[in-house]
């Protein structure tokens, strides 16, 4: 009988090159919650080389304009935010389902979690949703979200940002991220935007404000892409076999 | 062709609900009066044994005939079940529960061609998680199938254990550790 070959095990504080290590103890939630172990590096079966795929008529009308889900207008900034979503050989992903949520314009999340002393706005809930077109394009309009206080450490304040979700072409390209805005002051002090450790891939959650999206007489235009590819790694410890 | 540079990840924050749940993405993948309908519930626990209320579990399956709804899946002499898109998600209650209504998934093929036993791939997020960690559900009653599972078999028997569900009542329970003696075993995909 062949002896069975192990996995190779990847110890996560080796994968930094893009994504923020699992414990980043200045956020303070990664204490209790990031798992300790050398992660398994799996062999990509078929379970591994597929992923949830989504069709047309899925979604509404107003599913990606945040700004005419209710009866009156939200109050706060109009801004356009549009981008590709690319996987990392350049080509654009079709047809991507991408979801979004943010705070409303006064930092407020609609969300019984949320008891910052801020105003709820009962024209925004902040959720939005699209399909990436044929060029991997994606739009919605919303309102820019506030900024606001947490608990994580004295006077912490999370830069203004949307969150974003994306499925890529196979499970392994799942993404969950935070866009941010240009500029903005917070960013020195927030330990979630810092728990990336490469400055150039934290400068890819900054999108851009453009003028030539930017609607005359209506609303700000920001860009934010998307690449979406597999894992980075190069396992430092080799399989052995026992 | 030159390598686009990843976007990196962010945590989901504890108001993932708001723009993650209610879209067209359910905890049930099958009706409950589906006669092959299975039930699977689970608490995500932190270092602490404290269970993780803001947190997401995704799944991703084949259809119990072991084929994945998805193009590079082009096994055609399998059938497609056009209603299953064997992708569902949970949010975690107060309790730190998930849930699940689906169906047993077939077995589909390792990469050498042998045959994986049963499995659910699941996807785990939550507030201080800054990106999501990736894991495996077995089947209790699968012994002969799990006994031969390369994945199950390159692994440790303590991490092995981690991904078992296990029979209670008439469903099957499978807890998430995130950290600590009993953590779930996670792997890189």
């Amino acid at each position: 009988m062949q002896p069975e070959t192990m996995f190779g095990r990847v110890p996560d504080a080796a994968l930094t090159e893009t994504d923020p290590p699992l414990l980043y103890p200045d956020y303070v939630g990664t204490r209790l919650r990031a798992p300790k172990e050398p992660l398994v590096l799996l062999p990509s079966s078929l379970s591994e080389l597929t992923g949830p795929v989504y069709g047309d008529g899925a979604l509404g009308e107003a599913d990606a304009d945040l700004t005419r889900q209710h009866a009156g207008e939200p109050l706060g900034e109009r801004i356009v935010v549009t981008g590709r979503v690319l996987g990392s050989d350049g080509t654009p992903l079709r047809g991507q389902l991408v979801e979004i949520w943010q705070a409303n314009a006064a930092g407020r999340y609609r969300h019984a979690v949320d008891t910052h002393d801020a105003p709820l706005d009962p024209n925004f809930t902040g959720w939005g949703r699209c399909l990436t077109d044929d060029d991997g394009t994606y739009r919605f309009t919303t309102v820019l979200p506030g900024a606001y206080p947490w608990g994580n450490h004295p006077n912490a304040w999370r830069p203004k940002h949307i969150h974003f979700s994306l499925f890529g072409r196979a499970f392994p390209e799942r993404l969950v991220t935070q866009m941010y805005f240009p500029g903005d002051p917070l960013f020195p002090f927030d330990p979630i935007f810092n728990s990336i450790r490469n400055e150039g891939a934290r400068q890819r959650l900054v999108s851009r404000f453009e003028l030539e999206l930017t609607q005359p007489d209506w609303a700000l235009g920001f860009r934010f892409d998307i690449v979406l590819g597999g894992r980075e790694a190069t396992p430092l410890e080799e399989p052995h076999v026992d | 062709m030159t390598e686009l540079a990843l976007t990196p990840s962010q945590t989901t924050g504890p108001y993932l609900e708001i723009g993650l749940i209610g879209g067209p993405i359910s905890s049930q993948l099958v009706d409950e009066s589906d006669p092959r309908a299975i039930r699977i519930s689970g608490v995500l626990l932190d270092g602490a044994g404290d269970p993780v209320p803001d947190g997401l579990v995704e799944i991703w399956q084949a259809n119990a005939a072991g084929r994945y709804a998805h193009p590079a899946d082009d096994r055609e002499e399998i059938p497609v079940e056009e209603e299953f898109t064997g992708f569902g998600r949970s949010s975690t209650d107060d309790a730190g529960r998930f849930a699940f209504v689906t169906i047993k998934p077939g077995r589909v093929p390792w990469v050498d061609g042998r045959l994986q036993a049963p499995h659910l791939v699941l996807g785990v997020f939550a507030r201080g998680l800054l990106k999501r960690v990736a894991t495996r559900m077995y089947f209790p009653d699968e012994e002969a199938a799990n006994a031969e599972d390369p994945v199950l078999g390159g692994l440790e028997s303590e991490e092995r254990a981690t991904l078992l569900a296990r029979a209670e009542d008439s469903a099957l329970r499978f807890d998430i550790v995130l950290q600590g003696r009993a953590q779930t075993t996670f792997f890189l995909v």
